[in-house]
This record gives structure tokens, C-alpha cells and sequence, in this order.
């Protein structure tokens, strides 16, 4: 459980949002042209990093916007959020 | 030494004190055949069914913390094999069918108890759900009745059969039921290393050698050691495995969370289970009241469930056995579980040469433990997925035919 800085609302806790899992997953531009292995990596492949994760929430018991959120996910520490359409932020992954 | 009468009266004369280890500590080799990846009861299962079944030496399992420390002893040992779908009860089936020899097998006893485990169905969708998979249960030899409310009450008379949740039937499994959870690693762990399985705990792989899309070894916190075969059993990490190895997996990790409440007297014969408001309740044969929470809906290593889970949990669990409201829990804790997108596991090959995973169990890998070891095993043992495995392949989710049983069978694995 933690608190979350809505981009809209400001600090509101946890249990006021969903998660809807990884951010910045790009739909293939052309669906019809990409093959099996392709469309399976877009659907279903996610990079579940012990480490920072980026990733999308909605505050359905807010403003029901939605955003992204880029967190520790071993200390569950929220490192920043940013609306959606924002730049993704430095990976610090690597 | 075997565990029998004649040896428990043979120690007691030296107090007890002269046991031997159940298992020992040897040192990590510089190299061998196959090396199982994760210490747990799949893992220790899948070198046991290795040296066993197929007769193979020079295994090695690779435990990064303690035996029956990892997911093994953080479950709620629940165990049935009701599933919908016809892969999966064949899987969960065959696991039930070795759970009820497992005691005498590994000569330890996993305290395997076929208590019973009701389905409860609230509300009309749940009966057609519950009938549908009973039905389904019959055609695939899986034992399912199909209860009315005046027979759950009379088996559990202090449920509250009217309330917030009111009970209309349960879908009933004779044949599932318990088991002492860190028993079946323990046992597992000591009957392979009889059969020559080296156990090397405190041991955490690091990085995973590859040369030309082949596994040759492993970089390891007791340094490195190379392997004709690798299995990965790993439980909650299997992303961060499959991402040395350079692949991806259709995995997310997420916290699951359980909790027990003081020792009290005998009062709940069964397991009790309610996908609809997702209590799932049985009492240890130690008297705690055993319960289970939901997953966190959002990927954490942390190791920790939230605070909400948890009065998401006692709610509904007090509304259904108000007898509970007075009892204190006294311990919680968190396992990390890997869930894939149809709640199937991931039994099989890798891209990579000779490194086969089994994994993405969610959130009701313990039930399925003998059987998830003994098909794992002869999927490593043969280079080749078994029958069992087959349709739990990574490559299911690019042809798209998943084993749903995320719709099936709702939440509570």
C-alpha cells in the first residue's frame, strides 16, 4: 500500500487507483502485416523488471484520468508519475 | 536412516539426539549433467523424478535461500485438481494421484490430508459456473458433486447461510484437500539426495552461460559451475532468470498474501473456497485457521501484500463465518507469484538450447507440485516437452491457444 501524486488530483492513496501493467508498449502500426510471433510479443511478452518499472494507472475513485507511473518494484518507492503522451523518463535499468 | 517405527524406538533410547541430517550440505562440483534452478518442492521434485524415474546421476538443485524457505512455505497448501479445462485437470489430476502415495514414496510424511474442499456458489451465475465445471470434472475422471444449500449447511452448520453472501450450493472435491507444505520440500530434498541429488543451498545464480544458443553453465554466488541441461524452477523470479538468459516471458510478478490466526480447537474439517468473494479458509492441523488473500493487482518484488488485501480478505471471511470475528491473527506474509496471462503455467522449452522452465504457476502452484515435478522431469530428462507439458509451452501464446483458466476457474486457484 502507498500513496500515489495523481497528476491531476495530487497525493491520494493507493487504494483509489488501478494498475493496468506495463507503459509504453506501442501497438503494431500495421496488424494485418506482422506475424504470429510478433503480435504474441505485443500482446502478451512484458518486461517484469526486478527494478524499475514503468507503468499505467488510472484513479478511477478520482478523476479517472489515466497517467503513468515509473516505480521500484522491489521497494515499491514511486519515483515519479507523468501524464500520459509524456516522454517516457530515463531508464535507470541498465 | 529410514523413517519407520522400529528406528523412532531404536533413537529413543540416545534421547533423539543421533538422527542424521535429513539432508547434508556438499560443495558446488565444477561441473554437471543437470542442474535444477530453484529449491523448492517443484524444483526438488523435478531431481527427485529425474534420479528416479529416469535413472539419471549428477543433478545438482541451486536454492538461492533455504529449503522451504521460497513460495514452497508461503502458500496455503491447499490442494485439488477440480479445473475446467481438460489440459489442466489432466496436470492437476495426475499431481493429486501422486500426492496420495507421496508419503510413503519419499518415506516422509507430507501430512497429505483429503479433508475435503467446497466450492461455494452464491449466486446463480456461480451454480452454472460450478455445474459446468463439475460436469466437466466428471468427463475427465475428476471427482465433483454438486451440492445444495441444506447440504453445506449441514456439513458447516456455523456458516451463515443468509447474510451479505448468501449460499446457494458448492461444488465439492472429496479428493482434495492439505498437505504440511514445508514437508513436501523437505522430503522431496531428502529423498533426492538419497538417489545422489546434490543440494546446494545459499547458492543464487547470477548469470546464465550461453555459447552459440546452447546453455553451458551458470555464474553463481559459490562461483561458476557448468551444466549439460538447466532447469528453471524459479517460482517469483522467473522473468529476472529469463532475462540473463536474454528472453522474455508473458509474466508479471505480483504479491500474494496469506495469514493465520492463533491455534484454536478443531472447528473447520474442510477447505472452505469462495471465488466470488475470494475468501479461501482452512485450519492447519496445528489449529491456526489458514487464510488466504488476493494477489496485488500491480507487479512488485517486494515480498509484502498491501494492507488493503487484507481487510479485503476478513470481510467477506467474517461475513461468511461470524464465529471468526473474535479470532486474532497472528501472522502475515507475502510470496511473490508469477502470473501469466491465462493463469496456466509454463512447462517446456526455451529459446535457448538445452535450458527448459518451469514456471508461472500464479497463484496455486503447491497443489500441483508432484505432478509439475514428475512432468517437468521427463520433459528435461527427453530434450522434448511430455504429453502433459505439451499444451503449457511459451508458444501457446503466439498461436493463441490458451488453457483460460483465468475465466474458468476466477481468482482462487
Amino acid at each position: 500500500m502507498f500513496v500515489i501524486k495523481c497528476p491531476y488530483c495530487g497525493e491520494r492513496d493507493q487504494t483509489e487507483f488501478s494498475c493496468h501493467g506495463e507503459s509504453h508498449i506501442a501497438r503494431p502500426e500495421n496488424p494485418n502485416e506482422v506475424n504470429d510471433k510478433e503480435w504474441g510479443e505485443y500482446l502478451f511478452f512484458r518486461s517484469n523488471p526486478k527494478g524499475m518499472h514503468y507503468e499505467r494507472w488510472t484513479h478511477d475513485h478520482g478523476c479517472r484520468q489515466w497517467f503513468n507511473v515509473k516505480r521500484h518494484t522491489v521497494t515499491d518507492k514511486i519515483i515519479q508519475t507523468y501524464t500520459m503522451g509524456e516522454e517516457k523518463p530515463e531508464d535507470d535499468n541498465v | 536412516m529410514k523413517y519407520s517405527l522400529l528406528n523412532l524406538v531404536r533413537n529413543s533410547f540416545s534421547y533423539h539426539e543421533n538422527w542424521q541430517e535429513a539432508w547434508s550440505s556438499p560443495e558446488l562440483k565444477k561441473e554437471y549433467d543437470i542442474i535444477i534452478v530453484g529449491g523448492g518442492g517443484h524444483g526438488l521434485g523435478t531431481a527427485y523424478y529425474l534420479a528416479k524415474e529416469f535413472g539419471l546421476k549428477n543433478i545438482a538443485v541451486l536454492e538461492k535461500g533455504w529449503i522451504g524457505g521460497g513460495n514452497t512455505g508461503r502458500n496455503t497448501t491447499i490442494i485439488r485438481s477440480n479445473y475446467l479445462w481438460d489440459e489442466s485437470a489432466a496436470l492437476y489430476n495426475h499431481a493429486v494421484n501422486l500426492w496420495e502415495g507421496l508419503s510413503s514414496e519419499l518415506n516422509y510424511n507430507v501430512m497429505f490430508s483429503q479433508r475435503g474442499l467446497f466450492h461455494l456458489a452464491h449466486t446463480v451465475h456461480d451454480m452454472q459456473e460450478i455445474t459446468r465445471r463439475g460436469y466437466s470434472n466428471h468427463l475427465n475422471g475428476i471427482d465433483a458433486e454438486i451440492l445444495d444449500k441444506e447440504q453445506v449447511l449441514k456439513k458447516i452448520p456455523y456458516i451463515n447461510g443468509d447474510g451479505r453472501y448468501p449460499i446457494m450450493g458448492a461444488l465439492l472435491q472429496r479428493r482434495g484437500g492439505t498437505a504440511r507444505h514445508d514437508a513436501v520440500a523437505w522430503g522431496y530434498a531428502r529423498a533426492a539426495e538419497n538417489l545422489g541429488v546434490d543440494i546446494i543451498q545459499n547458492c543464487e545464480v547470477k548469470g546464465i552461460n550461453i555459447t552459440n544458443g546452447t546453455v553451458t553453465g551458470l555464474e553463481t554466488t559459490r562461483g561458476s559451475v557448468k551444466a549439460k541441461k538447466v532447469g528453471l524452477v524459479p517460482a517469483g523470479h522467473s522473468s529476472v532468470l529469463a532475462n540473463m538468459a536474454g528472453f522474455h516471458l508473458p509474466i508479471n510478478s505480483v504479491p500474494l498474501q496469506a495469514l493465520v490466526s492463533e491455534p484454536i480447537k478443531p472447528i473447520l474439517d474442510c477447505v472452505i473456497m469462495s471465488n466470488a468473494v475470494h475468501v479461501y479458509v482452512s485450519q492447519s492441523d496445528k489449529g491456526e485457521i489458514v487464510v488466504g488473500a488476493g494477489s496485488d493487482a500491480y507487479n512488485s518484488y517486494s515480498q509484502r501484500g498491501s494492507f488493503d488485501m487484507i481487510e479485503h480478505i476478513m470481510g467477506p471471511l467474517v461475513e461468511l463465518f461470524p464465529i471468526f470475528s473474535r479470532l486474532k491473527m497472528l501472522r502475515q506474509w507475502g510470496g511473490i507469484v508469477d502470473v501469466t496471462p491465462d493463469r496456466s503455467p509454463i512447462i517446456g522449452k526455451t529459446p535457448i538450447e538445452n535450458l527448459f522452465i518451469n514456471c508461472g504457476w500464479g497463484t496455486g502452484g503447491f497443489k500441483a507440485t508432484p505432478g509439475s515435478a514428475h512432468t517437468f522431469a521427463e520433459t528435461v530428462a527427453t530434450g522434448e516437452p511430455s504429453k502433459m507439458a505439451a499444451p503449457f509451452s511459451i508458444d501457446r501464446h503466439y498461436s493463441g491457444a490458451l488453457v483460460d483458466e483465468a475465466a474458468a476457474a476466477a481468482v482462487a486457484h
